[in-house]
């Protein structure tokens, strides 16, 4: 047995930049955000400060449901920093709002995952300052 | 008909230093320059009439090689480096350019991934990823949407491994032969990747010399770029890999990055896939290949795994893939050497002298660098013929 956890407080930490901030404030609140372009609706893969649909240069942040499915994962088994506790499961989810994420699956088996697997949000602190988005199956799916 | 882009430039003169775990008694510069000067003594030319140098080492360069007053231009990775290189001569700026690269010293912690491959960017870092990691999550795509199957990627890995083991200036090399069974019954890395799916990291250096056509007239078997091009999405390690993220609606996917910069190197070139006779591909991971393969058109989409397992990659057969035992065998110095010496194989090819796995008479030789999990992916076309 090798159950998915959250990364024990210790691992390396995001460091948070000018125009991510909001991001991690969300995360330390427990609530998932996600930009979007306010003139055309589009989402990229992280913050941005210019549209690269329509080149506006009005983002905002958006509040996600925090549900979404498993887009791709891997498993890993040998870390490329030994803090991290091994397996870990790092994974794309594309959330219900559209937008791609990366994350990590925690709460199952690594024989459980499955493409459009749905999971939901859960937020565990990385350290006294951070606090990581994870991803565990949803009630109903497991 | 306008002539060729590259009509007036020609590869003179190539070079890989001794290539090792570590290199103890050199650091990136020093090894870099041994590549350098091994690349212009067999171009047979006095490094005095250097009169450019490209690379991320390129002032050090002219420095220590006295080339001053010199243009130099501070790029980096394999191809773009020579296509930089071959249009300082095309427009005039340069006669003699240098291409040199190493890497040496960097590998500190052996335990862990090569430097280069440890993100530090605030979306990834705590998700403990890394290249085995970023490669996975396409290389997992792939086998959702087509089926390719962990033994596909084994036979992969066991070719290039084993292409390493026959040869004598491999880091690698006497570790085989290797078998598909051998790849899968390594240990589990970031699935679907197990060890022998995944790079080496080594040390050593490599250089590669081109001149005007003029000069080239001098020299003994000159070869030609018959085409190039790149590819990139974004910064590598830094936001999430995405086989199907697409920065507009109509543009291609992520996954496959390399595909519009293969089409454009066979349309300068004037060639099909069908008419490569050798392809030195660039080999982080064992998936990497197939979708490469799909990407620039050698099959289509899906049919990468077969066309592997088939035995369409391996020595005499339909299209020989990185032939010296690429970065899983021969050499992975570093990111700017390991890709440069992608295009030094494929010269080597050409040049009919390879001591291993030569692939007789070969006219045209493609090479590539970067992939998936990195968002960029450059292509070259390499030809004996004068384009």
């Amino acid at each position: 047995m090798s159950l998915l956890l959250p990364q024990p407080r210790g691992i390396p930490v995001p460091r948070p930049s000018l125009h991510s901030a909001a991001y991690w404030d969300g995360c330390r609140q427990h609530r998932l955000l996600y930009q979007r372009c306010a003139v055309c609706g589009y989402y990229g893969l992280g913050a941005f400060t210019v549209c690269a649909q329509c080149h506006a240069t009005s983002p905002t942040w958006e509040a996600s449901a925090g549900r979404g499915r498993l887009y791709s994962w891997t498993v890993v088994w040998q870390p490329p920093d030994p803090r991290f506790q091994v397996p870990y499961a790092p994974a794309v989810v594309r959330l219900d709002e559209g937008p791609f994420m990366m994350s990590a699956v925690i709460g199952c088996e690594p024989g459980a995952l499955h493409e459009g697997l749905e999971l939901s949000v859960e937020f565990h602190p990385a350290s006294d300052d951070l606090t990581l988005p994870y991803f565990a199956p949803s009630s109903e799916d497991s | 008909m306008p002539a060729h882009p590259f009509r007036g430039v020609a590869i003179a003169g190539v070079h890989n230093t001794v290539q090792a775990r570590r290199l103890p008694d050199h650091d990136s510069v020093s090894i870099a320059l041994a590549g350098a000067l091994g690349a212009l003594t067999d171009a047979g030319i006095s490094p005095h009439e250097v009169d450019g140098v490209v690379g991320p080492d390129c002032a050090h360069i002219a420095l220590e090689l006295g080339l001053g007053p010199c243009t130099r231009r501070p790029s980096s990775l394999g191809i773009p480096t020579i296509l930089d290189a071959a249009a300082l001569i095309t427009t005039g700026q340069c006669d003699v350019v240098l291409v040199a690269a190493g890497g040496a010293g960097i590998h500190l912690d052996r335990t862990s991934a090569a430097p280069w491959t440890r993100p530090a960017n605030e979306l990834v870092v705590g998700y403990g990823l890394f290249t085995a990691a970023e490669f996975a999550l396409m290389a997992r795509r792939h086998m959702l949407t087509y089926g390719t199957t962990p033994e596909q990627l084994a036979a992969v890995a066991a070719t290039i491994r084993t292409n390493g083991h026959e040869n004598p200036d491999a880091v690698y090399h006497g570790r085989g032969p290797f078998s598909p069974g051998d790849v899968l019954a390594s240990r589990m890395i970031a699935d679907p990747f197990h060890l022998l799916d995944c790079a080496t990291t080594s040390e050593g250096g490599c250089g590669v010399v081109l001149v005007s056509a003029e000069r080239a007239a001098e020299s003994e078997a000159p070869l030609w770029i018959l085409g190039g091009a790149s590819d990139a999405f974004g910064p590598a390690y830094t936001v999430a890999p995405v086989w199907d993220f697409r920065p507009r609606p109509d543009a291609e996917p992520a996954g496959m990055v390399g595909a519009a910069a293969a089409r454009r190197a066979f349309a300068m070139a004037g060639l099909t896939p069908a008419e490569v006779d050798v392809a030195e591909l660039y080999d982080p991971f064992s998936f990497e290949i197939i979708r490469q393969l799909e990407a620039f058109g050698f099959c289509a989409p899906g049919e990468g795994g077969s066309f592997v397992e088939d035995g369409n990659i391996a020595p005499g057969s339909r299209l020989p893939v990185t032939t010296d035992g690429g970065t899983m065998s021969f050499s992975h110095p570093g990111i700017n050497a390991q890709q440069l010496q992608r295009v030094i194989r494929a010269a080597l090819q050409l040049r009919g002298g390879c001591t291993t796995n030569q692939v007789p008479h070969a006219e045209v030789a493609l090479c590539s660098n970067g992939g998936s999990g990195a968002l960029f992916c450059d292509v070259l076309l390499l030809g004996r013929e004068r384009p």
